[in-house]
């Protein structure tokens, strides 16, 4: 591997980008501190090779060191960056931006976040290209049509004149990978490009990716902390922890046999520990939704004649696509927004539609853990007073005893005793998430409703989280509203299933019966769009009929009709579309909405 | 206490200037009657002595001490200054905040009259106001309360809507928590970085207004001393070549300058902002 590139820097065998010893630099509360503590890489012509870390691992810096290029409050203190020939630290600005976008680009995270609003999507892509005068305004606009096209993009011709709003977060960040390859460059810096999409949404731009890398032969480096996707795409991955390399190896020598402690631990974090349901004798309804409609303002209805069953001591897992109406079912439940037909009953009593009206016990009996722990805890007040608060509220608790009481709340979710005087800013985001947690069983509910609770955690964060919240559910009994787009995470939490599907419960019961065949054809899109962690899956999903009859869809609210018909593959033509499906029982109290039979959807679950 | 003083030690030459030039106008204006060598109101000589060792400034328009009336007039006028400006604080940030938390109608009808007042100019309709009602002080508070509020409300509402859409406003409304409780425990302490920037500029914006009132002869009246004032009466001496008008409008900008020091400072460390370099 170890060629002498100093004089043939064009020459194919020599690697495209070479960094050595590679340190840089942040600055903190502290002063400067390192963050990349002497990293060395190697990439060649089109091969991608995956960074895999949790966050604070240093990837993303990595990467945009590979532009030759250090954030705000950064600096690259020392090593060489070698990009075909180029020392990059040494270069002049001017060299390094005629680089920057023409040979070297870079995917962000959120494309919602990195398109300008402002321009239609099409002067974007051709920004580049234009400006290095690479390519005339009108050839740019041609080209990235034909590109467009071969992504497979809805409408290739026209969809670039819409504004970044006017398409999905999942199309935009296909948009956005289209627009990487608008100069043709030789390296592609995706950084974690489907982080925030739903699973089906991800295989799309996961098989966009990949057509880029490998029919342009590219090379790329893609950060992720998420390995079972990275597996689908990389040849090498380079775990790291801290801004230390931990291991560095083929892909499939990782998957097989992780050298490393650290490494095995990130396998570990994504594989399933399915929890055994149970049982309670005679189980009693704490919650029970009543076919309740919702929506906003003036709006359709997001939610429609939804009826879901809470037991108490168990934990319901809501599930489906973003736009399939969950968030809106807490927001019912919590009070937030009235239902306009239906109602709710809690412990047997019916609980005022409006938050308003409701009781302080009533409101004390419900709590709620939210996505982002940032915004759900105000960086203004110390851990004593956010746990505090609810203490002195609903409790009454004050001096020593309230005290006492934050102490062993602190306990049980596992953080020492001297985190009582910080605030927000000074933890980590799994330390928030867990200080939410004590917030929520400070009021001592009996419901709390955990909304995407681990979407925004690295996965051994999460890991740590739901057995947390299993724990407190077995020492506790406090019952779990679980709303996740995360199939993996609700395998491994709930006992109950309900699939949401454009405002309608589209299949529930206990995990097994919706876990396993017969499937709902909507929860077999879903279960098949879950990455597993062995190279080859992508190719493999995307030959099945699912993907064929439409992975990523924009759900689509339906006034009638089955509003998954048109992407269901074994729709029934003039049926599905016309009339509602019927809800189905079956004996243990298994419910879906389909027009087949279960013992079609049992065929069908076979092929 | 020892953090503050590490924190005031800490501070850019500019915020230590500023705080250094309101410390002596503060000392000024609280112990005015044992500075000043003459009183407010005493008629001492002829008008427009010259400066000398008597009349360190000279006279004034009626012979009265130029120095003394200085030193009280940094009473009249900051002490004036920082009432109307604390009470606009008071009722633009309270109708502000509780129009950023409800929304709905209620921010929709506080919105429109602050729109209406905003749809006048200041001055005119401080000038019809005063005219009408007279100048008695509370009027004159009145009325650039009134003014200024619904400046500090717009600032205030803008803030305090980022901050009633994040997860811990609705955490606080879950739990049963009434309006004031979440003003002020809620938004109050995340919005006081723009708060703290708007008073600075608020509270220089209110003195300049106070003086231009003066100066036009419907702010402070004599014979109490302000800076306002003192500049249009002696304003004639401009063509003769003196700079006696120019030292209370110097005393006026150079308080606005210093003040304006010290919340940019108090404002780059409250918004967590680093250097970097």
């Amino acid at each position: 591997m170890l060629v002498d590139d100093t004089n043939n820097s064009n020459s194919d065998s020599s690697p495209l980008l070479k960094m050595k010893g590679l340190r840089i630099e942040g600055l903190s509360d502290k002063g400067w501190q390192e963050i990349v503590c002497g990293i060395d890489l190697q990439l060649n012509r089109g091969e991608i090779l995956g960074l895999i870390g949790e966050s604070g691992a240093g990837k993303s810096t990595i990467g945009l060191a590979a532009m030759g290029f250090a954030r705000d409050g950064c600096r690259i203190i020392d090593g060489e960056i070698d990009f075909d020939g180029i020392e990059l630290r040494k270069a002049p600005e001017w060299q390094k931006r005629k680089l920057r976008g023409t040979r070297i680009s870079y995917v962000a995270q959120s494309a919602a976040a990195a398109f300008n609003p402002a321009h239609r999507l099409i002067d974007q892509f051709t920004e580049g290209p234009v400006d290095h005068d690479l390519l005339s305004e009108v050839k740019a606009k041609e080209k990235g049509r034909a590109l467009y096209r071969s992504l497979d993009l809805p409408d290739p011709d026209y969809i670039g004149e819409r504004w970044p709003h006017q398409v999905s977060g999942g199309q935009l960040q296909r948009m956005m990978v289209a627009m990487s390859m608008s100069c043709e460059p030789d390296l592609i810096i995706f950084d974690e490009p489907t982080t925030a999409l739903d699973v089906t949404t991800q295989i799309e731009v996961l098989k966009t990716i990949k057509e880029i890398v490998i029919d342009k032969n590219v090379a790329a480096i893609y950060i992720t902390h998420d390995l079972a996707v990275v597996s689908q795409l990389a040849d090498h991955l380079m775990v790291l922890r801290y801004g230390n390399l931990i291991e560095v190896n083929s892909t499939g020598q990782i998957l097989k046999s992780p050298k490393q402690e650290y490494t095995r631990n990130l396998l570990d974090a994504r594989s399933r520990n399915e929890k055994i349901t149970a049982q309670i004798p005679n189980p009693k309804t704490l919650l029970s939704v009543e076919s309740v409609t919702a929506g906003y303002g003036k709006g359709p209805d997001i939610l429609q004649d939804v009826s879901i069953l809470v037991e108490r001591g168990r934990t319901v897992a809501v599930v489906g696509e973003s736009g399939s109406g969950k968030s809106t079912l807490a927001r019912v439940v919590t009070g937030l927004l009235p239902a306009r037909f239906g109602g709710i009953h809690f412990q047997g009593e019916p609980l005022p539609d409006e938050l308003n009206n409701r009781e302080k016990q009533q409101l004390q009996k419900v709590q709620m853990i939210y996505q982002l722990p940032d915004i759900a805890l105000n960086p203004r007040q110390r851990v004593r007073d956010i746990i505090g608060r609810p203490l002195s509220f609903y409790l009454g608790l004050q001096g020593k005893e309230k005290e006492q009481r934050i102490n062993e709340l602190l306990q049980q979710i596992e953080l020492p005793q001297d985190y009582i005087d910080r605030l927000p800013g000074e933890l980590s985001g799994g330390e928030k998430q867990r200080i939410c947690i004590a917030r929520a069983l400070a009021a001592e509910p009996e419901l709390i409703i955990c909304d995407e609770v681990t979407s925004a955690l690295d996965s051994i964060v999460a890991k740590a989280i739901l057995n947390l919240l299993q724990r407190l559910q077995n020492e506790l009994g406090v019952t779990y509203l679980f709303i996740s787009h995360d199939l993996d995470t609700v395998a491994n939490i709930a006992d109950q299933v309900v699939v949401l599907y454009a405002g309608r419960v589209a299949e529930q019961g206990s995990k097994s019966a919706v876990f396993q065949p017969p499937f709902h054809p909507y929860t077999r899109l879903l279960l098949s769009s879950v990455p597993e962690m062995r190279q080859g899956w992508l190719e493999e999903t995307l030959s099945t009929r699912e993907a064929k009859a439409g992975i990523a869809r924009e759900v689509k609210i339906t006034e009638q009709g089955c509003p998954f018909a048109e992407r269901c593959p074994i729709s029934i033509e003039h049926v599905c579309v016309g009339s509602r499906p019927p809800l189905q029982t079956t004996t243990s109290g298994h419910v879906y909405a389909c027009q087949h039979a279960k013992k079609v959807l049992l065929r069908e679950s076979q092929h | 206490m020892q953090k503050t003083l590490k924190n005031l030690s800490s501070a850019p030459l500019s915020a230590k200037f500023g705080m250094v030039v309101i410390f002596i106008y503060l000392v000024v204006a609280i112990f005015a009657p044992l500075i000043a060598p003459y009183g407010e109101r005493e008629i001492l000589g002829k008008a427009y002595e010259l400066m000398s060792s008597e009349h360190l400034l000279g006279t004034d328009n009626l012979g009265r001490d130029m120095l003394s009336r200085l030193i009280y007039g940094a009473r009249n006028t900051i002490g004036l200054a920082l009432i109307i400006t604390a009470l606009a604080f008071l009722i633009g940030s309270l109708t502000g905040m509780t129009a950023a938390a409800l929304g709905g109608w209620i921010d929709q009808l506080l919105s429109r009259i602050v729109d209406i007042f905003m749809s006048i100019p200041a001055l005119i309709f401080a000038l019809l106001i005063l005219s009408i009602l007279g100048t008695a002080m509370p009027y004159l508070i009145g009325t650039i309360v009134i003014v200024d509020s619904t400046r500090v409300f717009r600032v205030v509402r803008a803030s305090a809507m980022n901050v009633a859409v994040m997860d811990y406003v609705e955490v606080a409304r879950l739990r049963g928590e009434k309006l004031p409780w979440i003003l002020r425990k809620e938004i109050l302490p995340n919005i006081t970085a723009p708060l703290l920037a708007e008073f600075g500029l608020r509270f220089c914006f209110v003195f300049l207004f106070i003086s231009a009132l003066s100066f036009l002869g419907l702010g402070i009246q004599p014979p109490t001393a302000d800076w306002g004032s003192m500049v249009r009466d002696n304003a004639t001496l401009i063509s003769y070549n003196d700079i006696t008008p120019l030292i209370p409008a110097g005393a006026i900008a150079l308080l606005t300058v210093a003040v304006n020091f010290v919340v940019d400072w108090m404002l780059h460390k409250s918004s967590g902002l680093k250097d970097v370099s």
